[in-house]
């Protein structure tokens, strides 16, 4: 018998043609793989919420194997010594169980809360770029629409995970929960008894917010993940207008192997840096707070930060309270306005802004290109205002702790946010406003008449110039070549954007550009050696 | 007085009794002498039952109070009066105060005060242990009141998980969970309990002092506060964080912060990284 010839090379070959005999893969996967992503940093910033999310699914499958989600009352007979024979609930006794008996159950439980914090985070970050740079516009209104749910679904996951160790801060947290439901006009009972089963805290809560934490939440948080891509993939991308880059066509690189070498990267240090915060900085030491008790409140009971903008409002919301003179007397707590119509509000502006602005500025077309923020003076303004009021309103959520420790008066904290809240964001708006029509001109001045290059000049009747290196070769007139158009792009503002310092040497521990024998990949025209450096100087000649 | 009266008038009526005939220089002269012997004896019989105008001044002070009182004259004596009774407008009255007052405020550095503002402020200690002890006899002679039991470590063999409970529902309001302090209302504060000894913190729940409510001892007895300072001492201060660095142990203020300014920071210049590389 003829011993066949085992040939590793073809191998690959082999298998992948196997594969697209019975799958017919090739066509798609080949479209899949050539599609191209443009190239910024700023893209990135979405990715940072998709990796912390893949974190979270994670280290959250890990602490459901050994988190129990009973509000039965149990005697803590753990390795904690100060908790050791206080009677506690299930849900409480088995985050301390995850966190000092579980092998690694510390770190995975940091992990995840850190991962959550960043995945919070990072949407918001993501949502400012979106902003700032009108890719909201037609015909990406559906996916900034699935963005603004992502960060309010984000949110009741958010809440729903820290309400689950039912430690002393979870069930404040659950109590205020309970206060702004019930607040809720003529509905409020109703909604908080069938939440609770019953009156606060009843003893179903804990079961019921872990099935919507681990299950329901998740469930459509992965749903909404999957049209938010999905939507990325069939609209394209946008692009940062350019060289080559125009309303129809992206301008980039391809998924593979660039971009997804690329990705994979970013992923690995996006969840070291989970890993390493995890693994550095103490978060939500549930221990301290001791098992929930409706008598224990600790100062600086705060939310995490993305709910703490609602804490904020509360605590600026003067006690103002209406009453009705209807049937017995029906009173509306001032409770309700800050943490239920407030969000509401911010909830249908948020959303609705992309349609707003198509219709303030009758703008219908389709934009693939961004626009830089300073070339949408308006919209740059509204979101700087709506950055300073939610960041009013996270300060005043925090202001105990900022009053204490930088030895301000509490009331003062208060009164400052309440005028911060309504004079901060206007001011906002008009700086940002001056801000972006003074980038503007300045754009205007470089192109019409060169870039500053610090060399001051002596007119013969003693006036002193500041000589400018015009950006096209000059027509031999008055030293103006003909003026540029704007293109929606960085303009050149330095010499050394002009070559004036030949270019820098680029590399992170070796210079990258080696000289031109170097191997270079096909992709890559060689590297041309460095041009002589020459001086420029005002343009005369002595 | 009456007393005095009544004896007088009994020996009055005794003389009265048995008449003898006398010639009127000597009835004269022993009615002047029977006045002046009268008087005396009531004026002596005043002096000695009516509290006289030194017994103010009479019990007598121990050497350490009288040692705590030269340093009180020179200075306490600014803002709470030359014998402790307060000042309209500086310092409140000391009587009734007793020496765990004494000792909480001074020994951790608060009295004497820098300024008048919302609330005294922990500094370095202006007197040694042994001033501190002595102006806190000076007080306790003064006035009465509380006193820190013997000892430094005044939480041997306590409960540390009784304590726990303790210290969350009466301290946790104001002093936060990790002991941190935190804000009032008016630029009060609840400080931190992090440099605070055994003693200080006994008297201070026994005397409550400036926003604080007194814990006596019918309300927290003598072990419960044992219990709650072994908590402190025990679990709060000498716990090592088993998370890691803990963030000042404020909350979820300064984790949001974090994020922040760790997370977002290495992320975004992480990705101003890899756009770069293309």
């Amino acid at each position: 018998m003829k011993r066949r010839k085992f040939d590793a090379a073809a191998l690959p070959a082999k298998t992948a043609g196997a594969l697209d005999d019975r799958f017919q893969a090739a066509t798609p996967l080949r479209k899949l793989l050539n599609k191209v992503f443009p190239d910024h940093w700023s893209f990135l910033l979405g990715e940072i919420a998709l990796f912390s999310f893949i974190v979270l699914l994670l280290t959250g499958v890990f602490l459901t194997f050994f988190f129990e989600p009973a509000m039965t009352e149990v005697v803590y007979d753990g390795s904690y010594a100060p908790l050791r024979g206080t009677p506690m609930s299930a849900a409480y006794a088995s985050s301390l169980d995850l966190s000092f008996d579980v092998r690694g159950g510390l770190i995975m439980r940091q992990m995840h809360h850190w991962a959550a914090l960043l995945f919070m985070a990072s949407i918001v970050v993501h949502m400012l770029r979106v902003f700032f740079t009108g890719a909201f516009r037609k015909p990406r209104e559906t996916n900034w629409i699935i963005g603004s749910l992502l960060f309010w679904v984000g949110f009741l996951a958010g809440f729903t995970g820290y309400s689950l160790p039912d430690d002393g801060l979870s069930g404040t947290g659950l109590r205020i929960a309970s206060g702004i439901i019930l607040s809720i006009p003529v509905i409020g009972s109703w909604v908080s008894s069938s939440i609770f089963g019953g009156e606060f805290p009843g003893t179903i809560i804990i079961s019921r917010f872990f099935i919507a934490h681990v299950l329901l939440i998740p469930g459509l948080l992965v749903a909404l993940i999957s049209v938010h891509l999905g939507l990325v993939f069939k609209q394209k991308h946008t692009q940062w207008p350019g060289p080559g880059r125009t309303n129809e066509n992206v301008v980039g690189e391809r998924m593979f192997p660039r971009y997804a070498l690329k990705q994979g990267g970013f992923f690995m240090v996006v969840f070291g840096v989970i890993a390493l915060m995890g693994g550095l900085f103490q978060i939500n030491p549930i221990w301290y707070f001791g098992p929930y008790e409706a008598w224990v409140v600790s100062a600086a009971s705060q939310p995490d930060w993305y709910v703490m903008f609602l804490d904020g409002s509360t605590r600026l919301m003067p006690a103002w309270e209406i009453s009705i003179p209807l049937g017995d007397g029906y009173v509306i707590p001032p409770l309700f306005w800050p943490t239920v119509v407030l969000p509401g509000i911010l909830v249908g502006l948020s959303t609705m802004y992309p349609f707003l602005e198509a219709r303030r500025l009758k703008d219908y077309k389709h934009h693939n290109l961004l626009q830089r923020p300073r070339d949408a003076p308006a919209r740059t303004a509204v979101g700087a205002m709506a950055v300073s009021f939610y960041v009013v309103l996270t300060l005043s959520g925090g202001n105990d702790v900022i009053a204490d420790k930088f030895h301000i008066s509490l009331n003062a904290m208060t009164w400052a946010g309440r005028i911060g809240l309504l004079v901060v964001p206007p001011l906002a708006y008009y700086v940002a406003y001056r801000l972006c029509l003074g980038l503007q001109q300045h754009d205007r001045e470089v192109l019409a008449h060169g870039v500053e290059t610090g060399i001051i000049k002596r007119l013969p009747d003693g006036r002193f110039v500041e000589v400018h290196q015009p950006l096209t070769p000059t027509d031999g007139h008055d030293g103006h070549g003909p003026a540029l158009d704007y293109v929606g792009w960085v303009v050149p503002k330095k010499m050394n954007r002009l070559g004036a310092l030949g270019p820098a040497i680029r590399g992170f521990f070796y210079p990258i550009e080696k000289p031109a024998e170097a191997p270079v990949s096909p992709g890559h025209p060689p590297v041309e050696p460095r041009p002589e450096r020459e001086e420029i100087g005002s343009g005369e000649r002595r | 007085m009456t007393s005095d009266n009544d004896r007088r008038r009994g020996l009055l009526a005794r003389l009265r009794g048995r008449p003898v005939a006398r010639s009127r220089g000597r009835r004269r002269l022993g009615a002047a002498v029977r006045l002046a012997a009268a008087l005396m004896l009531a004026g002596g019989a005043y002096t000695v039952f009516a509290p006289g105008v030194q017994a103010q001044d009479n019990p007598p002070l121990s050497a350490a109070a009288n040692e705590g009182k030269a340093l009180f004259d020179v200075s306490c004596v600014t803002c709470h009066g030359r014998n402790a009774q307060g000042v309209e407008g500086r310092g409140p009255s000391l009587i009734g105060v007793g020496s765990a007052s004494v000792e909480f405020q001074v020994s951790s550095g608060r009295m004497p005060m820098a300024r008048q503002e919302a609330q005294a402020m922990r500094k370095p200690p202006q007197f040694t242990d042994e001033q501190v002890r002595q102006l806190g006899q000076y007080i306790q002679e003064l006035g009465g009141g509380p006193q820190v039991p013997q000892g430094n470590n005044l939480h041997e063999n306590a409960d540390m998980a009784a304590g726990g409970e303790l210290f969350r529902i009466n301290c946790s309001q104001c002093h936060a969970f990790g002991g941190g302090g935190g804000a009032l209302s008016s630029g009060k504060y609840a400080p931190s309990l992090r440099p605070a000894s055994d003693r200080q913190i006994y008297a201070a729940m026994l005397s409550g002092p400036q926003n604080m409510p007194v814990f006596g001892d019918n309300q927290i007895t003598p072990e419960q506060k044992a219990d709650i300072i072994a908590y402190i001492q025990e679990t709060l201060k000498h716990d090592q964080d088993q998370g890691g660095f803990n963030l000042g142990r404020y909350g979820p203020s300064t984790e949001g912060l974090a994020i922040f300014l760790v997370g977002i920071v290495a992320l975004v210049f992480t990705s101003l990284w890899i756009a770069g590389k293309s």
